[in-house]
């Protein structure tokens, strides 16, 4: 008798507590309020990325002041931010995400598609410069159904960043970037023999090494997909010969070192501390080797990518989007975009813009200069370029064969479809080329083109 | 009457003082279990409205060729685990129980390890494994003319490494538990057995062991369930590679989730958890059938 009613006691005690629960956890699910009693629209904005110098969180502050005195009716909070993919979805679900945020190019269309980013058409038609685009830059930044799910930012070409001390230290010269991938192979082996550091590297994890993969092969003239994104072509000659001048870089001449686990901030770290001759990356990364990794500027050069032959050849291009929580009011989704447009686009399109926003980055010491392609037509970019050039602190000098060459490259983005889980699968390709000798690259190739296909439908 | 009442009140102090503790398992622990439980049949990116999908996710983990691959990896963990890393803590604590002196300073020592926040210990575990000649135990290894290994950067390599350092993080908390038992050995039984005539190595198997078989049980089942649901190691070391060979099911479970940048697959994240919880269920009931006998 007595246990049963201690047992009755306890399972109504435990179904009370479940209820409880079960209302707390749909009251924590509830929207917050925009407003905050001030009448004003409250946003909070991506500011810097963890672990970056005081000087670039001062710059962003210094920048929302002078936002706010031009909207005084929104209060913008910049934050510390940095897109992961990991916990993208957890964060906007949970209500943590800032309501502004840039994603990569590569993600912005999937999540439009299962609406985690805001339709900011509305506003973004609001915006005096429009019209003027680029229709392929402005694409990246659109859904399927057409509609503007933010602006396009940072649009950047992959180059070919190079320690210039290393060059010299293997009796290379750091005026004279390599231009083929025969003369990487080269250096790289000398830079090797001569320093015992690796002399070229690739990234090869957190789908980084399908990313770098395809640029290789697009340096070589060939594609990962069709250009609709239906067709998978990872089983390419270009590929392959891109994977097997990796393979004989890291077996025969063993000049990529022993260390083959990279990826974007790694490889960054890896290089401004001296450790990496050569190694592919987004044409803009100088900003964070100089912001988070503290790199010295003199020993940093940039060229532009080694190109095969053939009509297809291209550097892979990218970008971000600066988008809008999903979860943001509309009133929110207005604010966020005007800060986007005072904050990161109006200085791509507006000399008096590009100097204002330039005085405030020098004031912070942050870098300014760092080769971007254009967002809107080469003219235009030129002109911008021109106004802010009497502040440019970063070292063009060293960045000459890419500022020189880039324009006379083709420009490829990179793959329509699925393309973080492609660029997944040929992480594995990488790896095992790098960590196997003996790998069968035809092999690897031909199984990597089976599943990707089978995400391709 | 009064004696009812009484017995009631009991009851009822009895759930006011149990009910913190459930409201915090309930929030914490039931509340997330129920909640896979129906996630596992949807799909859904916490977003938009979730679509009842049946066993659609359950059937698509079951038709992923990494699964296989997850799950040998797995057990290739929990193997090396168990034949490496089970008799280490039973060893030391057996060795350290016979130490007289200073011992307080080698459990301290056995059990720093589990101090260490487990990121911090990959980071410092990832300095002793680079590859290059110059890394710490690449360095150590070449004084004896050996290496240099590629710890982390072979397929071959990597599990072995990832379950050495996890051994070395773990194996203080099973020390301080054996320790603990050991001392219930009554100081008789090893004297009765000296006078048989034994050596140490017969006292401890005839004595110690004997002595220590219900923990050892208990402490196989936890490390077995330990090592199945291995996640942090090959997470923060290799991120599944090189070339998978460090992919465990949980990292699976992880990668479903979150790594697919335009949304997350919680619905297969939820349905192979559960699909791990209930393997594991049914191993645990299996060999507590199994082993009633020994532990009596």
């Amino acid at each position: 008798m007595r246990n049963h009613r201690r047992r009755g006691f306890t399972a109504l005690a435990t179904i009370a507590s479940l209820a409880t629960v079960s209302a707390l956890a749909a009251a924590c699910g509830s929207d917050d309020a925009d407003q905050e009693g001030d009448g004003k629209v409250h946003i909070t904005v991506e500011g810097w990325r963890p672990g970056d110098e005081q000087g670039t969180i001062d710059a962003v502050e210094k920048q929302a002041g002078a936002f706010m005195k031009e909207n005084p009716d929104i209060v913008v909070e910049p934050v510390e931010w940095e897109w992961n993919a990991e916990t993208f979805a957890t964060q906007l679900a949970g209500g943590q995400l800032p309501t502004s945020f840039r994603v990569p190019f590569t993600d912005t269309l999937g999540l439009a598609e299962r609406q985690q980013i805001a339709d900011v058409t509305d506003y973004v038609d609001d915006l005096p410069y429009a019209e003027d685009f680029n229709p392929s830059v402005l694409a990246a930044a659109q859904g399927t159904d057409g509609r503007t799910y933010g602006l396009p930012t940072d649009v950047y070409g992959v180059g070919l960043h190079y320690n210039r001390d290393l060059f010299e230290q293997a009796g290379l010269d750091p005026d004279d970037p390599p231009t083929t991938w025969d003369e990487v192979r080269e250096d790289a082996e000398a830079i090797a023999e001569a320093t015992g550091k690796a002399g070229y590297v690739q990234m090869s994890t957190n789908n980084t090494g399908g990313w770098m993969l395809t640029t290789l092969t697009y340096a070589l003239g060939g594609r990962i997909e069709s250009e609709d994104g239906t067709q998978a072509s990872v089983d390419n000659d270009a590929t392959r010969e891109g994977l097997q001048l990796l393979h004989d870089m890291r077996w025969e001449d063993d000049s990529m070192g022993k260390n083959t686990n990279f990826e974007w901030g790694t490889i960054n770290e890896a290089f401004a501390a001296g450790k990496v001759g050569m190694y592919m990356s987004g044409s803009d990364v100088y900003n964070a080797l100089v912001t988070t990794n503290q790199i010295d500027p003199a020993s940093y050069g940039l060229a532009a990518l080694p190109l095969g032959d053939g009509a297809d050849v291209g550097i892979l291009g990218g970008g971000s989007v600066a988008a809008v929580s999903a979860k943001a009011s509309p009133e929110e989704q207005e604010a966020a975009v005007k800060w986007n447009d005072f904050y990161r686009e109006r200085k791509n399109y507006d000399p008096d813009a590009a100097v204002a926003d330039a005085l405030v980055l020098a004031e912070s010491d942050q870098p300014i200069g760092t080769p971007t392609l254009p967002i809107f037509d080469q003219e235009t970019w030129q002109t911008v370029e021109d106004a802010k050039a009497e502040y440019v602190n970063v070292p063009r000098e060293q960045m000459t064969s890419f500022t020189e060459g880039v324009f006379d490259q083709a420009l490829v983005p990179e793959p329509a479809a699925h393309t973080q889980e492609v660029y997944a699968i040929l992480d594995s390709v990488v790896q095992k080329v790098l960590t196997d000798e003996g790998a069968d690259i035809d092999a690897l190739l031909a199984e990597a083109d089976d599943k990707a296909q089978a995400l391709l439908g | 009457m009064s004696t009812l009442l009484a017995r009631a009140r009991g009851s009822a102090a009895t759930v006011v003082f149990l009910l913190p503790m459930l409201l915090v398992f309930g929030l914490f622990s039931w509340w997330p279990i129920v909640r896979s439980f129906v996630m596992s049949l949807q799909q859904t990116n916490l977003v938009t409205p979730a679509e009842f999908v049946g066993l659609d996710n359950f059937r698509a983990v079951l038709d992923d060729p990494l699964l296989t691959t997850a799950a040998q990896n797995t057990l290739w963990f929990a193997l090396l685990a168990l034949v490496f890393g089970y008799p280490v803590p039973l060893v030391l604590a057996v060795v350290m129980s016979d130490v007289r002196r200073a011992r307080g300073l080698y459990s301290m020592l056995a059990y720093l390890p589990v101090v260490v926040p487990p990121a911090v210990a990959v980071l410092l575990w990832r300095f002793f494994y680079d590859a290059e000649p110059t890394g710490v135990f690449n360095t150590i290894l070449g004084w004896f003319g050996l290496g240099p290994v590629p710890w982390l950067e072979d397929p071959s390599w990597a599990m072995p490494s990832l379950v050495l350092e996890a051994t070395w993080a773990a194996a203080g908390g099973t020390v301080i538990i054996y320790l603990a038992a050991l001392v219930s050995v009554p100081p008789e039984l090893y004297d009765a057995a000296e006078v048989d005539g034994a050596g140490i190595l017969a006292k401890v198997w005839h004595v110690t062991l004997p002595h220590l078989r219900g923990i050892m049980l208990i402490t196989l089942i936890l490390q077995i369930i330990g090592t199945s649901q291995v996640f942090l190691e090959p997470y923060l070391f290799t991120d599944g590679g090189p070339d998978n060979a460090t992919l465990t099911i949980l990292l699976l479970v992880y990668d479903y989730a979150f790594a697919n940048t335009t949304g997350g697959d919680y619905g297969k994240a939820t349905a192979l958890s559960l699909m791990l919880a209930g393997a594991l269920a049914v191993l645990s009931v299996v060999y507590f059938r199994l082993t009633r006998r020994w532990s009596e």
